[in-house]
């Protein structure tokens, strides 16, 4: 057995573990040491990640798990995204004695969505799912005491059950069909396949992954999640799990044969309908924590466009990955800001902000203007790309209702930037320690570096297979 | 050069913005002092600038940007993009220096004032699409945030907010026309030159109409054409003055370029099949504005309206040099000519008409024209700009706008004579307005309450001197203003081809 290709997983899991054993025993005031452990570990596992990209792409473990560079990027994108979530943590957890196990969460639920991003198998890709949800119901729910938190667990809960379990069905579905699990064997077999359990199997896989992105129909729980439960836990539910899941699903449709399951017309809509009902749920949102988790779901939507272009033409994956570096850098920067300045929650709150807290009200700033696609942040490379890839796979109508939605976006943003910038402060505003302030400066100049360096990231992805439906 | 004419201004505001407990003063000082070296630079560039038959660009500066998508950094200068970026220059440092309501936010101002100045700038100087579309979302930013901030109270705000969300729906569309167009293109490339020489979708068909139609919808929005102006009254009321100028003078004229530099020079076969369409929402633009102005008790909201109108000879003038008919060229050249005399034309004399309704608000604090009267005899300054402006605007023979006006309608009369003939009432109606705005505002009895008008200030005299001495010197001496138009105008109409 290859042992040697699943080393970062392996680390991964056995640092969680020693995370979780560390926490167990550790006095409480050096619980928050178990994140300086878990930041070790991440960058053990990205150490060992690195070197593998641009070597040899391929399937390993009897053609069970992709490790082109596709999986690798979305890896390390999940590393990153764990790391800077793990510092936002800390402060966040201050009061909370023994939150050192929360770490353990973190890392395992990321562990779900890297092994989700290398998925070629459809039992690897449930379990995968699975891996990357359990803890993830333990963190949305991590405020015991919180009505809301507890709300926002029991609804992540009960729609990852019931997508998950569908999910499981449908791989039975497609397994039946084609007589074998990987994805290799799906492209071989399923051409030959009934046209009407092949969708049915297809459409509850996407199901369940789309309860991993947020997008229709299983999008109910992100506003409440991210509503609900701790700051840094929805910020990482919001992204980690996204990064997975659009990897997998890129994966998937790529080996579907399009004269079985017209999945390019499902999905465009399955992309329509996504960034519309986002959108209008922000639109007259006056609480910032469910403004992200909507508009998290309408990012969802722009997503899956390029998905929708998959194959039709060679943007469409670049593009992919850049949208999900460029709204994950956002998305932590916002909910950087709204962890540092807790207890902001409505547009009053937000009241000259930019005299107060210039530079936070700046990240905001950056990071709304990044959602909205104002050049040169990476957000509007991202949906440069996006675009292009859409209407040269011949959905320019799926291009016009995103600029639509854009220009819609705009709107919901700016109700938040307005008060901050025009109108006069009501007293000074805390922060709230050190380590939020880092993290937003990060993704900020983040966001501006990797609009400004498109060329590095989008050539890199562009090398990237995505096996074993397409090569480079 | 170009480049430094762009970035240092950037620089400038990042200043600004880091100090911001900067004193007034010296705030306003160094941003003046920053907006001088693009001013200084396009002079330069004026200078080394060499008019000669043909579209080819000049001065050029390059460097490759995202090379997978067929993107660059270049920026360059022609017979159209000079005189306007010279004109964007001149007026950021005449708005700069006049004197407005800061509310406290002095270093904030300035910096989004030179922030707007560099992405300008950008615009005009951009000779790849990426870049120009980068640089034009960004004006948009800025704009914001001056109107939002420093705009005339809660009102201001909304207006802010219409504005961003108007024209960036404009600015999306046209992105969206713009990757059509770039998804023609063999090898993908967004440079422009390339694209103009490539000229893709010269075919025709639904896509060609598509993408003109969306570049038309991006550029009429920002013009503004009638009906997508409505964005522009409130905008323009609730900004202070000198953004107003601003916007009036530098913002307008981007659409107008898109028309010229995209439309018409990428999509030439396309533009002639549409010329005619586009002359007729010009001077629907045309009269209407110019009816509207007339019902304007607001000086302001008048002054915005009269922009629509002139707006509409420049949309006039370039669809009649793209309406290929045999034996026009020299009418149609003039067309060209005309239209591309009064983008500059206007902006000098609409920035001196908004700066003049600022100083008006700095000592009134309305812009109602019926409560003022009678300021001849208390502030003859303001009353001589305002008189030389509005009669430029009213295109008296002598001034800038008479020598841009004359030429686009010698131009037009030869290929629409009908639209033309129409579009002269929106020349007479507009006589009518400035007249009558003159005549209520300096004319007549001083009402008592403004017996103690005070007189301009140092930076408002010399302001407005620099603007009406390029009124007056476009008007009497246009050769040299000509002379780097013309070539330009001529290769402008030769790629538009013989019927």
């Amino acid at each position: 057995m290859p042992v040697q290709d699943v080393v970062p997983e392996l680390i991964l899991l056995g640092g969680g573990v020693g995370v979780l054993l560390f926490a167990l025993f550790a006095p409480r005031r050096v619980q928050p040491a178990a994140a300086g452990l878990s930041l070790l570990v991440l960058a053990a596992v990205a150490m060992v990640s690195i070197p593998m990209l641009g070597e040899q792409q391929t399937l390993t473990f009897f053609e069970t798990f992709a490790i082109d560079d596709t999986a690798l990027w979305g890896k390390l994108m999940v590393l990153s995204v764990t790391a800077l979530i793990v510092l936002l943590c800390v402060d966040w957890f201050r009061t909370d004695a023994r939150h050192g196990e929360s770490y353990t969460l973190f890392l395992f639920s990321g562990l779900g969505a890297i092994l989700l991003a290398g998925a070629a198998d459809l039992m690897e890709l449930v379990l995968a799912a699975l891996l990357a949800s359990a803890p993830g119901y333990a963190l949305a729910a991590y405020h015991r005491q919180s009505r809301q938190a507890s709300e926002a667990g029991i609804k992540y809960y009960l729609l990852g059950g019931l997508a998950n379990g569908g999910m499981l069905y449908g791989a039975m579905l497609l397994f039946g069909l084609s007589g074998g699990t990987t994805f290799s064997q799906l492209a071989q077999q399923l051409p030959e396949a009934d046209a009407f359990p092949a969708a049915a199997g297809f459409g509850l896989v996407v199901v369940g992954l789309a309860f991993k992105l947020g997008a229709v129909p299983a999008h109910a729980w992100m506003p409440d999640v991210a509503d609900g439960s701790p700051a840094p836990a929805a910020a990482f539910l919001t992204i980690a799990p996204k990064i997975g899941a659009f990897i997998a699903l890129s994966r998937l449709v790529a080996v579907m044969p399009e004269e079985l399951v017209a999945w390019r017309p499902l999905l465009a809509i399955l992309a329509a309908t996504t960034m519309t009902i986002g959108n209008l749920s922000c639109l007259w949102q006056d609480d910032i924590r469910r403004l992200l988790g909507w508009s998290a779901v309408s990012q969802t939507g722009y997503g899956l466009m390029a998905i929708t272009a998959l194959g039709r033409s060679h943007l469409a994956l670049p593009a992919l990955l850049f949208f999900l570096a460029a709204y994950s850098l956002a998305n932590i920067a916002a909910f950087g800001v709204v962890i540092s300045l807790r207890g902001l929650r409505t547009r009053a709150d937000f009241a000259g902000l930019s005299r107060t807290r210039p530079a936070l009200s700046l990240a905001l700033v950056i990071a709304f203007l990044s959602f909205v696609g104002i050049p040169p942040l990476a957000g509007f490379t991202a949906k440069l790309a996006l675009f292009t890839a859409t209407m040269e796979a011949g959905y320019t109508w799926l291009a016009a209702l995103a600029v639509a939605n854009t220009v819609a976006s705009l709107f919901y943003y700016a109700r938040f930037l307005g008060p901050a910038y025009f109108e006069p402060p009501d007293g000074d505003r805390d922060v709230f320690g050190w380590r939020p302030l880092l993290v937003v400066a990060v993704c900020t100049v983040g966001l501006i570096a990797l609009g400004l360096g498109a060329e590095i990231a989008i050539d890199a992805f562009g090398r990237a297979a995505l096996l074993p439906g397409s090569t480079p | 050069m170009l480049t430094a004419s762009i970035f240092i201004p950037l620089g400038g505001a990042g200043l600004l913005w880091l100090r911001r407990d900067m004193e007034p003063r010296l705030a306003r000082l160094i941003a003046l002092g920053v907006s001088m070296v693009p001013l200084i630079l396009m002079a330069a560039a004026w200078i080394r600038f060499q008019p000669g038959p043909g579209l080819h660009f000049q001065l050029i500066e390059s460097v490759p940007w995202i090379p997978t998508l067929g993107v660059s950094y270049r920026v360059g200068v022609d017979g159209l993009s000079l005189p306007l970026a010279a004109l964007t220059a001149l007026l950021f440092t005449v708005s700069i220096a006049y004197p407005v309501d800061l509310k406290g936010r002095a270093a904030e101002y300035f910096g989004f004032f030179l922030f707007l100045e560099f992405a300008s700038l950008g615009v005009f100087l951009a000779l790849d699409l990426f870049l120009f579309y980068v640089f034009w979302d960004l004006t948009l930013v800025g704009m914001y945030f001056l109107i939002g901030v420093w705009g005339h109270g809660e009102e201001a705000r909304r207006a802010a907010l219409k504005f961003f969300l108007y024209t960036l729906a404009g600015s999306l569309v046209m992105l969206l026309a713009i990757l059509g167009l770039y998804l023609a293109t063999e090898p993908r490339t967004f440079d422009m030159a390339e694209i103009i020489r490539q000229r893709p979708l010269a075919g025709g068909g639904l896509r060609a109409s598509l993408v003109f139609l969306g570049l038309a919808i991006g550029f009429g929005i920002k013009t503004p054409l009638v009906p997508v102006h409505t964005w522009l009254p409130p905008a323009h009321v609730d900004a202070p003055a000198p953004a107003s100028a601003i916007l009036a003078g530098v913002l307008l004229k981007m659409g107008t370029y898109g028309f010229v530099r995209i439309s018409l020079s990428m999509m030439p076969e396309t533009f002639r099949r549409y010329a005619l369409p586009l002359a007729i929402f010009a001077v629907v633009s045309i009269v209407y504005g110019a009816l509207v102005a007339l019902a304007q008790p607001n000086l302001k909201r008048r002054i915005a309206y009269t922009s629509v109108n002139h707006m509409g000879y420049t949309i006039l003038g370039i669809a009649a040099a793209g309406a290929v008919v045999l034996g026009s060229e020299t009418a149609r050249a003039l067309a060209m000519t005309g239209a591309i005399v009064e983008m500059v034309a206007h902006g000098v004399i609409t920035g001196a008409l908004f700066l003049i309704s600022g100083s008006i608000w700095q000592r009134a604090k309305t812009y109602e024209i019926d409560e003022l009267g009678g300021l001849a005899g208390r502030a003859p300054w303001l009353t001589a700009a305002a008189s030389v402006a509005a009669f430029a605007s009213l295109g008296l023979p002598g001034l800038a706008g008479f020598v841009a006006e004359f030429q686009i309608f010698v131009g037009t009369f030869a290929v629409y004579p009908v639209l033309a003939g129409i579009a002269l009432l929106g020349i007479i109606i507009t006589a009518a307005l400035f007249l009558l705005m003159l005549q209520r505002l300096f004319l007549g009895d001083l009402p008592e309450r403004w017996a103690d008008w005070p007189r301009l200030e140092r930076s408002e005299r010399w302001g407005l001197a620099v603007l009406i001495l390029f009124i007056i010197l476009i008007g009497v001496v246009p050769a040299p203003l000509l002379a780097v138009i013309q070539p330009t105008a001529d290769a402008l109409i030769e790629l538009l081809g013989t019927p």
